[in-house]
């Protein structure tokens, strides 16, 4: 996983609750056995009519947030399935950082193994945001220091967010997981020789 | 004297491989149940690093989500839904993994045929990378869905690295009413505490009318858990668990049953437990529910009506409202009852299992369905549609014109052929009414298998008390 940097840019306003993750990927999407290449697909039903053409109207069709690395929505976002196609589709757009004031468990928990920051605030502070993204103002998310800042009218708001510590170093030095608990293979097989003595028909009727 | 325990305080104690510097724990996986959408990135990723699968003989897999529900001696003729089944089949071949394949009979939809083999078991640990896991909870299991990147933490080590959730009671108390079923139950607690009410919590449902289920409405209970947010749901182990798991392939065998069976009840919450929250909800007061929108939490009851975005004070809120009616397709203040439908389904994880068609087939029984409608019957497994046909279910279905079909995943996530066409309405035992969930443009009413079949016999949602 790659590192996460501090992000500048601009920021995608989505005011929608509860948006479920078969709107952010449609299932016939999720025949791939590829990670990447989802981004194309992002919001499909919601970015592209039944023609396929783009939806003039809709946030991610509009030129100015073309390149934005943020998205600020409303929320319970990515509430639904488990699908980790959501965040996948997310980070191959280009998005890297979530703004909204809740998501859905199994959705935040796949953004961290895919190098996403979602930040959880006050549904206050979302709407403020919300109103300087459809400005089109510029973000500067700092992870490190836990501050999103930006300029409007030349002055400068910054907004501090909460963050698990695990969570945010497994980000910051983009760590591989698997491997972390691996180099703990021997807690594990202790564990293992324990649950036999304890509940040994989970070990005597295996799959075969 | 320890601190009382909860159920779940319980599971998780007895699988805590080691705690970590940081506040995060190592938990133990007892079992894996894997599909093909979710796992074929994580086969992947084992390959890239040169991993093994840890614990193949506690794997367990089977193809649901992509499978045809006609024609199976075809196979599958969508290319990219073939690849997907193909890669599954063969990355159980090579990590030893047990694959039901679609010819298996005992191959279905994967939180079915876990219970049905008796591969769950109460006090374990069971993940899957769906969402949907939660449906094990029933027999006192902690189970919960993931997605692609720790199947591959599981496939690779057998464990998940996890931060323990708060604890939820939902207490049912009093009797159910007549015609008043486990789905009813969830619809009204998912609208009593909303779509988000379980976000950061596992809950554990108590209560006279939670015992008094049996195990497939329990499954329906816990089934649904996630779409009040809470990626897991409990049910304290008892006699019916014991009863339902005995003589199960892989349930203990019988010299080791009786220590089993102590176990597991063993693990019940301890009197005076602590909860994070507790939400009690009187059984008497439900009636059978529907939902009217796109949000699991826009439960109604059969005899109300379509809500008005007027009488919202949350601006939010209403205009979601509005956006989910012109999206239905519904004017306030309708009547539920004059809602017609044009699709109803009966299948899915959350009521598939053979409960559900005996209780399908007493409102179909010697009625026809009505002309405008075309129903299905998805069995949740082989195994459960080969019951049926025994119990003669097929044919009451058949002659009231409703379609049998091969077990799978089906119309509720409509990943394979059978989903709605735009501004189709269905009347549908899944647990999702997603804007396109069933199919672009496609309008989802959920529901009891009851309340589903007497949609499909008026053409229109229906009270099934009143059939």
């Amino acid at each position: 996983m790659e590192k996460f940097k501090k992000i500048e840019s601009n920021a995608i306003p989505l005011p929608m609750v509860n948006v479920d993750t078969d709107m952010i990927i449609p299932k016939q999407f999720l025949k791939t056995i590829k990670r990447t290449g989802l981004g194309k697909n992002l919001f499909y039903e919601l970015r592209y009519d039944e023609k396929d053409a783009p939806i003039d109207s809709f946030v991610l069709n509009q030129d100015k947030y073309k390149d934005s690395q943020i998205l600020i929505t409303g929320k319970n976002f990515g509430c639904g399935s488990s699908r980790e196609h959501a965040p996948w589709s997310i980070l191959d757009y280009g998005i890297k950082c979530i703004i909204a004031s809740s998501f859905a468990d199994i959705f935040y928990n796949n953004c961290f193994k895919n190098g996403i920051l979602p930040i959880k605030l006050d549904e206050s502070e979302v709407t403020k945001l919300q109103k300087a993204a459809e400005n089109s103002l510029s973000f500067t998310i700092d992870l490190e220091n836990q501050k999103i800042s930006y300029f409007d009218k030349n002055i400068n708001h910054e907004v501090s967010f909460e963050l698990d510590k695990a969570k945010k170093t497994s980000l910051l030095e983009g760590l591989d997981d698997i491997g972390l608990t691996l180099a703990k293979v021997n807690h594990i097989s202790d564990f293992e020789n324990k649950q036999k003595s304890t509940t040994p028909w989970l070990y005597s009727q295996q799959i075969k | 004297m320890s601190t009382p325990k909860t159920l779940y305080d319980k599971i998780w104690n007895d699988h805590l491989v080691s705690e970590n510097e940081d506040g995060t724990s190592i938990i133990y996986i007892d079992r894996h149940l894997v599909h093909e959408v979710t796992s074929p990135q994580a086969f992947e990723g084992l390959k890239i690093a040169n991993r093994s699968v840890r614990k193949p003989n506690f794997t367990l897999a089977t193809a649901d989500h992509n499978i045809p529900t006609t024609n199976r001696d075809e196979g599958i003729s969508d290319p990219e839904s073939k690849l997907q089944v193909d890669t599954l089949e063969e990355n159980c071949k090579e990590h030893g993994i047990t694959f039901l394949s679609m010819s298996d009979k005992r191959q279905g939809i994967v939180h079915i045929i876990g219970p049905e083999q008796g591969f769950t078991q109460p006090g374990m640990t069971i993940v899957c990378g769906d969402s949907h896991t939660s449906t094990h909870g029933a027999f006192g299991a902690l189970a919960w869905g993931i997605g692609t990147s720790e199947v591959e933490h599981v496939l690779a080590t057998q464990t998940l690295v996890q931060t323990k959730a708060k604890n939820m009671q939902i207490n049912i108390q009093g009797e159910l009413p007549l015609g008043v079923t486990a789905k009813d139950i969830v619809l009204k607690i998912i609208q009593t505490i909303g779509t988000a009410g379980g976000t950061g919590y596992v809950i554990e449902y108590t209560g006279d009318a939670i015992k008094s289920l049996t195990m497939e409405g329990r499954m329906t209970v816990c089934n649904m858990s996630i779409e009040a947010g809470a990626r897991a749901g409990l049910i304290s182990p008892d006699e019916k668990t014991i009863e339902y798991l005995k003589g199960r392939p892989f349930s203990p065998a019988e010299n080791e049953y009786q220590s089993a069976s102590d176990y597991w009840l063993s693990l019940a919450s301890d009197e005076g437990a602590a909860y994070d929250k507790t939400v009690n909800i009187d059984a008497s007061d439900i009636i059978p529910q529907v939902t009217w929108g796109t949000s699991p939490e826009d439960v109604v009851s059969i005899d109300g009506l379509v809500p008005n975005p007027e009488d919202e004070r949350d601006e939010t809120k209403k205009k979601s409202m509005i956006r989910a009616l012109e999206y239905m397709g519904l004017v306030p203040n309708t009547p539920l009852k004059e809602v017609k439908v044009d699709k109803v389904f009966i299948g899915s994880c959350t009521n598939g299992r053979i409960e559900d068609l005996r209780a399908a087939s007493k409102i179909a029984k010697d009625r026809k369905v009505a002309d405008h409608v075309n129903a299905i019957i998805v069995p949740g497994s082989g195994l459960v549609k080969q019951q049926a046909e025994e119990e003669g279910l097929d044919k009451i279905f058949i002659e009231s014109g409703f379609e049998w079909r091969e077990p799978g995943c089906s119309m509720c996530l409509a990943m394979n052929a059978d989903k709605l066409k735009p501004q189709e309405r269905c009347a549908s035992t899944s647990n999702r009414n997603f804007e396109g969930r069933q199919g672009r443009g496609g309008r989802t009413h959920l529901m009891s298998p009851a309340m589903a079949a007497a949609a499909a016999i008026n053409g229109k949602l229906s009270d099934c008390r009143e059939i």
